[in-house]
């Protein structure tokens, strides 16, 4: 009979509050006349503020295993479930006039975001592989719905279909490679499983393929080359606020799922694994960055840029020791951060009827607005990598664990690969700065949208002269909890 | 006193403060706010060469601060005998071109004046630097303002000239990134001075030099990794043109005797007959090149090139002489190249063309802008009493002593640069009044007047009493022999 102590509750408080939040919300929406529907949208605001708030007010610093083990809630927990809520946040404000002008804004919006938020949060904090598994199910079921939202899009229903079936193609193969693993250690526990792997039980022919099958679902929910087919085809059907939303927090969760996984269960399997990384990482940023040239949609240049990112994120996670798991815990959070910026500038040119996601739309917008274009100046810099914005020391820090761990060569791919993409980032600028504007109507939002993303665009030049404050969040967000 | 920070840091506060000013109409509040933006970045500066000390080879005005300890990067700063110079001669610069883009840069004037204050601290940054990533940070960012200058006030083909010069710098700088990881892989340390002690087998060393020599030999530009500079040089503005050639330039041959020769003395002695051949490719060859340019812009950054050449090749003969004509001449080239794009700016903001062929004539009608041009002419092909002369002597006198035909070869840049520069100035200058457009050109403006008439009296300082300026880097250049001499292994 388990007693409240060995629950926990504390521990899952924050989930509780957004699962809460997400039900009191869909009853209430449904009582709302439209003229109210704001209300809807601050309780969420206020529900996601809330549950950060406790995540970073309960924050333990020990490592606290609750609701009978399920749940590990540690200081790697702790720092994703604030992020993510932070990242979601941002997501609704900068999404708010472009849900309005679509008619998307309504009470499903929130409640399937504090959904896939929660999914989120079960994932990262998850101490056996059937949470993981429920998490990231849940996470995907709310976004393959909020893809297909736009109803009448038949861009959006395609782009879901493709999201739906690929996605639950990955979560077989990563069911399919947990249970081989099961069938392997005799345990669901990730730390016990970890302890099996540690002391050779089970066949490690059975291991292995195990370990095969959980890295190609990774991948996939990464959307690392060879597994990134749904990724352009995604970012582009779904109305740009849920590819925002795909694009930012899901990476955080995404990497979380990784360290529990790889790095936690199977972390002496590092050799075996890391050979799959090497390939996976080194076709992500090469593909990623030479396809990106070729669009002409800036949301799927921006899906290349995603899956170039990722591969980056690999090599500082491959190199399988503290400080490959900070650079790449680091590159994640700078990632979200500059990604966040970027859709944002996206839809906040877009207006009702005008998508803005062409990459001409960008045409002279240092003359419509120079404070806009040098925001978007900033976040391109930071996606390719050029310093003092974070993006720089976000590369920095994985080639430095790369080549620290002996990946010179890969490091050297890496850097070069990263030539080729600040190509199609300067592009952006080049239509930004040299051009005359075809468009001449008037950049219109709210302040708070306003406020927020100039604060966002501003902290990746903040953060890349004073990186140093993030950086040791992360290193000692994982030395607390048990990585050395 | 943080006399660095300031050097670094005031014209930084000074650019953003410029970007506030909104609009073209308040154009005339950007232009003094730039000027005395880089008036005072140019003052902060001065007390470094007045309080250097010439006697010691040691870092001078060192600050040292945690930056981001967690990677091993410190806020670390400090200029010797060489690198002070730099720092002074690009803060004077930056208020040359302020100066110079004053009524000629009508669109968009605070974020053209924004950008050049920017890029002067970024610059200073890059000179005093001694640890190896916020050196990079600065190296790198600098690209940001000049590929926005080139884009945005260029030329007609600005935009494949920006592309160019941002992606061509960038290609060779990531590579020097890995080398800079895998040097504190080695030493556990990002500081420069550190790695001058730390010993590296040879063919690491040769990986190392390589990786650091793609990035610098873009930058400065050698043969046959130039092709961005004439394009860039082109497409530029006058004061972005100005800049590359009296600035930019000199931050790759900077980096041969900051990174290359102290770090991998091994490899750059086993190494230096190909630098040497490269160089001395460049001298020649691009001096024929530029013979037959027929835009005026591209044939002074042909001739750049090519005296970039004799940096290089001063810099790997290894005797004080040859590393102290190098350094001597990258000032000079700083003055006399910056001065040669301002006269055809001159000419540009009249005319509207950079052809030689366009011209004719011009003395009839601009006496005392050809009488400047003439000094300035002179002094690019190397005539004694200008700086020109002075390290291209002293280099020559180097060469000579290590091996006669290397000394002839480098010394026929006195030909070819008289050859190229004075026949261009023939062309343009002299003779009847070719064109209605030149019968209607007016003579130099007061500004004008005063922008060459400075710039003209640094030359002749320089090229009369230059003692002042190697006694600065004697002793620095004494203590970085000695390094290249050392054996690593």
């Amino acid at each position: 009979m388990p007693t409240m102590s060995t629950l926990n509750f504390l521990s899952v408080l924050p989930e509780a509050i957004v699962l809460g939040a997400a039900c009191a919300i869909l009853v209430l929406d449904a009582f709302l006349p439209d003229r109210l529907r704001h209300l809807s949208f601050w309780l969420t605001q206020l529900a996601l503020l809330v549950a950060a708030w406790l995540v970073y007010a309960t924050a333990a610093g020990e490592p606290v295993r609750a609701m009978n083990g399920m749940v590990i809630d540690d200081m790697l927990s702790d720092v994703f479930r604030f992020f993510t809520c932070i990242a979601v946040s941002l997501t609704l404000f900068y999404s708010r006039g472009y849900l309005e002008a679509r008619g998307l804004f309504r009470g499903e919006t929130f409640v399937l975001a504090l959904t896939t938020l929660l999914g989120m949060m079960v994932m990262i904090s998850a101490g056996n592989f059937i949470t993981l598994y429920m998490g990231l199910e849940l996470q995907a079921l709310s976004l393959y719905a909020m893809v297909a939202m736009h109803r009448t899009s038949k861009q959006a229903s395609e782009a879901a279909m493709k999201y739906f079936v690929l996605g639950a193609l990955a979560s077989g193969m990563l069911l399919y490679g947990m249970s081989m693993i099961y069938g392997a250690t005799g345990s669901l526990d990730l730390v016990q499983v970890g302890v099996a792997v540690l002391s050779h039980q089970g066949n490690p022919m059975i291991l292995l393929f195990g370990l095969v099958f959980v890295v190609s679902g990774i991948g996939f929910k990464l959307g690392a080359v060879p597994y990134h087919m749904w990724v352009p085809d995604v970012y582009d059907g779904a109305p740009t606020a849920v590819t925002l939303l795909i694009g930012t927090a899901p990476k955080l969760a995404a990497f979380a799922f990784m360290m529990r996984l790889l790095a936690i269960a199977l972390g002496d399997l590092a050799i075996d694994w890391q050979d799959m990384l090497v390939v996976l990482s080194l076709l992500s940023m090469v593909l990623g960055n030479v396809i990106a040239i070729a669009q002409t949609n800036i949301k799927r240049m921006l899906a290349y840029s995603t899956i170039a990112n990722m591969g980056f994120m690999l090599m500082g996670f491959l190199a399988g020791n503290l400080d490959g798991f900070t650079a790449a815990m680091f590159y994640s959070v700078a990632y979200v951060l500059t990604t966040l910026a970027s859709f944002g500038i996206v839809m906040l040119l877009s207006r009702a009827g005008f998508e803005a996601d062409q990459i001409d739309d960008f045409k002279g917008l240092n003359r419509r607005s120079p404070w806009w274009a040098l925001m978007m100046l900033i976040v391109m810099f930071s996606l390719a990598g050029i310093p003092p914005t974070i993006g720089f020391y976000a590369k920095f820090s994985v080639i430095m664990a790369a080549v620290g761990a002996g990946y010179v060569w890969l490091a050297v791919v890496a850097v070069l690969s990263s030539l080729v993409g600040a190509f199609y980032y300067l592009r952006i600028v080049k239509l930004m700065y040299f051009d005359e504007p075809t468009d001449h109507a008037p950049i219109v939002a709210r302040l708070d949208n306003q406020a927020f993303l100039s604060a966002n665009g501003l902290a990746l030049v903040f953060l890349g002269m004073f990186p140093q404050r993030l950086v040791e969040i992360c290193f000692g967000a994982l030395v607390l909890s048990g990585f050395v | 006193m943080h006399l660095l920070s300031l050097a670094i840091w005031v014209p930084i506060v000074a650019g953003v403060a410029v970007l506030t000013v909104r609009g073209d109409a308040n154009a005339r509040h950007a232009r003094w706010l730039a000027l005395l933006g880089s008036a005072l970045g140019f003052l902060v500066t001065l007390p470094l060469w007045l309080n250097f000390v010439p006697d010691t080879s040691d870092m001078q005005f060192v600050e040292y601060a945690d930056w981001i300890p967690k990677f091993g990067i410190y806020y670390f700063l400090g200029v010797d005998g060489i690198s002070m110079l730099f720092v002074l001669l690009n803060s004077l610069m930056t208020l040359v071109v302020v100066w110079a883009g004053w009524e000629v840069i009508e669109s968009r004037v605070s974020q053209y004046m924004a950008a050049f204050l920017i890029q002067s601290g970024l610059i200073n940054g890059a000179f005093c630097a001694l640890d190896g990533i916020l050196f990079y940070t600065f190296f790198e960012a600098m690209l940001i303002p000049m590929y926005l200058i080139i884009g945005i006030w260029g030329g007609p083909n600005r935009v494949y000239a920006a592309i160019k010069f941002f992606l061509y710098t960038l290609l060779g700088s990531l590579l020097m990134l890995v080398a800079l990881i895998y040097l504190y892989n080695v030493s556990n340390s990002f500081s420069i001075l550190a790695w001058y002690e730390v010993p590296l087998a040879l063919n690491v060393q040769i990986l190392l030099f390589v990786a650091f020599f793609l990035s610098f030999s873009v930058k400065v530009p050698m043969w046959p990794v130039h092709t961005w500079l004439p394009d860039a040089h082109v497409e530029a503005p006058t004061g972005g043109s100005v800049i590359l050639a009296a600035i930019t330039l000199k931050i790759g041959a900077y980096g041969f005797v900051r990174f290359i020769l102290p770090i991998v003395p091994d490899a750059s002695r086993y190494l230096s007959g190909f630098v040497i051949t490269l160089s001395l490719i460049a001298i020649v060859y691009i001096g024929f090149v530029a013979l037959v340019q027929g835009d005026m812009k591209k044939l002074i950054a042909y001739s750049s090139i090519s005296h970039m050449g004799f940096v290089t090749l001063g810099f790997f003969l290894f005797s004080t002489l040859g590393m102290e004509g190098g350094l001597v001449q990258m000032i000079s080239h700083g003055f006399v190249s910056a001065a040669m794009f301002l006269c055809v700016g001159v000419m540009y903001d009249r005319m509207h063309s950079r052809q030689i062929a366009d011209y004719g004539g011009v003395v009839n009608t601009m006496p005392r802008f050809a009488a400047f041009m003439m000094l300035f002419a002179m002094a690019n092909a190397g005539l004694p009493a200008t700086s020109g002369f002075v390290g291209e002597f002293m280099v020559i006198l180097a060469s000579v002593k290590v091996n006669f035909w290397l000394g002839f070869t480098a010394a026929t840049i006195m030909i070819l640069g008289a050859a190229y520069t004075l026949w261009m100035y023939k062309r343009v200058i002299y003779g009847a009044v070719a064109n209605e457009n030149v019968a209607k050109l007016t003579d130099l403006n007061r500004r004008e007047f005063w922008l060459l008439a400075s710039v003209a009296a640094l030359v002749l300082w320089m090229g009369v009493w230059p003692k002042p300026f190697i006694d600065v880097m004697h002793a620095s250049v004494t203590d970085l022999l000695a390094h290249v001499a050392r054996v690593k292994l």
